[in-house]
């Protein structure tokens, strides 16, 4: 690999080499290193694009990479990844993406990832969008992940995307089960022209299921978000979403939350900001020695974490 | 040693001039502890903050050991050791206790610096080091933790604005210990604004500030009785009367 794919692994997954265990890395359409082990299969679809990785049941404290790096201009593509994970296991699965365009073609990248949780398992999921490269063609991200747990699975969605993608459409669809839960959290920032629009839906099926949703973004420049976290109760259910945005610039923010409750027993609250950095916060640093522009980075940054 | 001279504050209000500071002479040695007061709507607040550069003074002076501070912003001021507690700190989503401080110092401090500070003003590092300065922290728990954010630097000249508001009882008594203790180090300059008869009482000196002039200044012992015996003696009209 060259300084710019080891540039763009590092970014998206904290990699810095060849990492431990299973792992499959995609660059620029194919296939460029994998590796299974005994309890995590990773093999090609045979119909389509993609992956399979069977996760087998009890697996525990196991981690499994599989990042996708775009360094040539002009690549475009759609690749399914499906996620079969067996009961009670236990593990981190790191996705992520990169795009380094230095040409003047379009470069897009859609994962369709859907992950099928077995009873009582438990994922951390972590995946995270950066672009880079001083070409004109634009940096585009699609992804669309379908969830679906079982009795008493889990899973905790960490999905971040800080400038770089030019426009990114997500949609997410998550199927709970009995007293299965799912945390989703998604920080986005934009800025220049970038557009981004992302769609959460949340289906609490299950008896005593759970969901949160923590979105916080940052509008910058001329960018364009816009949110439609739904959550919708047709159990005895609680569901949380929590919407924060900070505009700047003469960027433009909607956040569209919506709760739905199909049983009387569903517990449902929605919470929706948009404002800017307020002018006390600014204040507040710049008394303690930092200047307006480390003051607003450090807000920023503490926002985003 | 800080020197204000003629400090003047106007606004422009229905259409005239309103002055909120109207001329303000005080000179303040070195590693003194002053206590300010006076009725609501004085002026305190804003000298505060046009020490801190948080409101530029419309005219006059503020001399910081012979620097001028008036067309310093507030970045400059801060970094020659001007520090401000403000009487309604702002809260932050995701910056938590600890970055707080750390930005406070201007350095990483080592845990036991970080209990040291948060055992100053009544709170357990263990249960606010990584809490969010934001809306879940009560009123008085961000106040301690703004006087904290204050102390952390070991800053020259640190200026407090009611300190005591919004605190309970109970705390208050382990926030004056606080104060007392950085009085006796006498290694810093300290401006409080306060109401607070024990506050009052230890400083070195009271200055006292209405309707945008100091209206007197003195030790406890000369001002506190003027204070305390007279219940009008901020309104010329009830005196009067």
């Amino acid at each position: 690999m060259n300084e710019i794919e080891k540039n763009l692994l590092a970014e998206i997954a904290d990699l810095h080499e060849i990492p431990e265990g299973a792992y499959s890395i995609r660059k620029d359409g194919k296939t460029a290193g994998r590796n299974s082990t005994a309890d995590i299969q990773i093999v090609s679809k045979e119909d389509r694009d993609g992956i399979e990785i069977h996760i087998a049941p009890n697996t525990k404290k196991q981690s499994v990479h599989i990042p996708v790096i775009l360094a040539e201009s002009g690549i475009q593509e759609t690749v399914y990844n499906e996620f079969f994970i067996g009961e009670n296991a236990d593990v981190v699965i790191i996705a992520g993406c990169g795009i380094h365009n230095c040409g003047n073609q379009k470069s897009s990248h859609s994962g369709v990832h859907t992950f099928y949780l077995g009873k009582n398992a438990r994922v951390k999921y972590v995946e995270k969008h950066y672009g880079e490269g001083d070409g004109t063609g634009s940096r585009v991200m699609n992804p669309q992940t379908n969830v679906y747990l079982e009795e008493g699975a889990s899973m905790e969605m960490d999905m971040s995307q800080i400038r770089g993608i030019d426009a990114t459409n997500r949609d997410t669809k998550i199927h709970v089960g009995d007293r299965a839960e799912v945390i989703l959290t998604e920080r986005l920032l934009t800025d220049g022209t970038q557009s981004a629009e992302s769609r959460v839906d949340i289906f609490l099926d299950g008896e005593d299921s759970s969901a949160r949703i923590l979105s916080r973004s940052v509008g910058q420049d001329e960018s364009v978000q816009t949110f439609f976290p739904c959550m919708t109760g047709n159990a005895k259910c609680f569901g949380h979403v929590q919407c924060d945005s900070i505009i700047m610039g003469n960027a433009k923010i909607s956040s569209i939350p919506a709760i739905r409750a199909n049983s009387v027993d569903a517990q449902l609250v929605h919470e929706a900001a948009i404002g800017k950095i307020a002018g006390d916060q600014l204040l507040k640093l710049m008394t303690l020695g930092l200047t307006e522009e480390e003051a607003e980075e450090h807000i920023l940054n503490g926002f985003l974490k | 040693m800080l020197k204000i001279e003629n400090l003047q504050y106007s606004v422009a209000q229905d259409g005239k001039e309103t002055g909120i500071l109207r001329g303000i002479h005080l000179d303040i040695e070195d590693h003194r502890f002053i206590a300010v007061t006076g009725p609501n709507g004085g002026g305190k607040t804003t000298l505060a903050k046009c020490i801190m550069g948080l409101v530029e003074a419309t005219s006059g002076s503020i001399r910081w050991n012979g620097t001028e501070l008036c067309g310093m912003s507030i970045t400059e001021r801060a970094k020659l050791g001007v520090r401000y507690g403000f009487q309604q700190p702002p809260r932050f989503k995701g910056i938590t206790v600890r970055d707080l401080l750390t930005v406070a110092s201007g350095k990483k401090l080592s845990h036991s610096e970080e209990c040291a500070l948060l055992t100053r003003v009544g709170l357990c590092a263990k249960d606010y080091l990584e809490r969010e300065v934001d809306t879940s922290l009560s009123g008085g728990e961000v106040k301690r933790i703004e006087i904290a954010s204050v102390l952390a630097a070991n800053a020259p000249l640190m200026i407090f604005d009611e300190p005591e508001a919004g605190i309970d009882l109970w705390s208050f008594s382990r926030l004056t210990e606080t104060f007392g203790a950085l009085r006796d180090r006498r290694d810093a300059t300290i401006l409080v604004i306060s109401h607070q008869e024990r506050i009052l009482s230890m400083a070195d000196q009271i200055v006292m500030v209405s309707n945008g002039l100091v209206s007197d200044i003195g030790t406890p012992e000369e001002i506190l009785p003027k204070i305390t015996g007279e219940t009008v003696c901020f309104c010329k009209a009830m005196e009067k009367a």
